[in-house]
């Protein structure tokens, strides 16, 4: 039988792998966000896999729920992509310093 | 080692490997392309912990909408790849060092022992008559129908927020313009013409 701890794992490993991610395309903000998304899943995958185990659904109401608020996210993310793309011409998030923060 | 077994770890070496390819690789298109591999592979996941209908709307949703808009959105824009992968070798220490902590953290504690096989057992599966949308659908609908109306309006504002801001005014509509009306001047609109004054008959 599969436990849970390998679900788990598996879980981490994703979430890893997305945080490396954001460390290593530090300047390309499409895959800034492929990355948020993939961290997401990893947390899905804890959610619905303690779902199982403990033989509730409420981890899966909680799944449908973040898989809402990250669908409007990335739609919203895209947008302000096109919108930037179209003003500064670029998407590199080093010539991002209008605000001169 | 059961078909279960077999399957899951397929699986889980195809989600890991495609969520690499994901970080990793050169082209964006690519990058899409393997987030959707990843996304169906974990569906596939979700199937054998019996989650049917979250499986599925993470197909139908993922995969069949936010990537395409993701496709959309790579292959409209021009993007200089070189340009965005200039520093990618730069910082790839500190990121494997802070992947491969956070791994190691993670894995120590979730391979301590209270998530074993034995401390948590695997539940029988389920008979054939239980549907896991219906019992969704029981939840959502009684227990957790407040925070689905709100899900409902947060998806409301994400279409008129996205709208909004792709929103380019068109060139031909004929609106008015107050800021334009109000600065303008005598000689933009009156013009004094001389002449002669004629005699009436």
């Amino acid at each position: 039988m599969i436990a849970l701890s390998d679900y788990l794992i598996l879980g981490a490993i994703l979430f890893g792998i997305s945080v490396a991610g954001i460390f290593l395309n530090r300047k390309n903000v499409i895959i800034l966000l492929m990355s948020i998304e993939l961290m997401l899943l990893a947390v899905n995958i804890n959610f619905i896999a303690f779902s199982h185990y403990l033989n509730d659904l409420a981890g899966q109401v909680f799944v449908f729920f973040i898989l809402t608020v990250a669908a409007a996210e990335s739609a919203i993310g895209l947008a302000i992509i096109i919108v930037l793309f179209r003003r500064r011409n670029t998407i590199n998030i080093q010539d991002l310093d209008s605000l001169k923060g | 080692m059961t078909f279960e077994q077999l399957a899951f770890y397929f699986l889980a070496s195809v989600a890991v490997i495609s969520a690499m390819m994901v970080v990793t690789v050169r082209n964006p298109v690519r990058a899409a392309l393997f987030l959707i591999l990843t996304f169906f592979t974990v569906a596939c996941i979700w199937l054998l912990l019996e989650a049917e209908f979250l499986a599925i709307v993470l197909v139908l949703v993922y995969v069949g909408a936010v990537m395409v808009l993701f496709l959309f959105v790579v292959m409209m824009l021009d993007i200089d790849i070189d340009q965005l992968r200039e520093g990618f070798g730069e910082y790839l220490p500190i990121g494997a060092t802070v992947a491969v902590i956070i791994l190691l953290q993670l894995a120590i504690v979730l391979s301590s022992g209270p998530f074993e096989i034995d401390q948590m057992p695997a539940p029988a599966a389920a008979s054939a008559e239980y549907g896991n949308t219906h019992q969704l659908g029981l939840l959502i609908y009684t227990y957790y129908v407040y925070p689905f109306e709100l899900a409902a309006v947060l998806l409301l504002l994400a279409i008129v927020a996205a709208i909004s801001l792709g929103l380019r005014g068109r060139v031909s509509s004929k609106k008015q313009k107050p800021d334009e009306q109000v600065r303008v001047r005598k000689k933009d609109r009156l013009r004094i013409v001389k002449m002669n004054a004629e005699k009436q008959d």
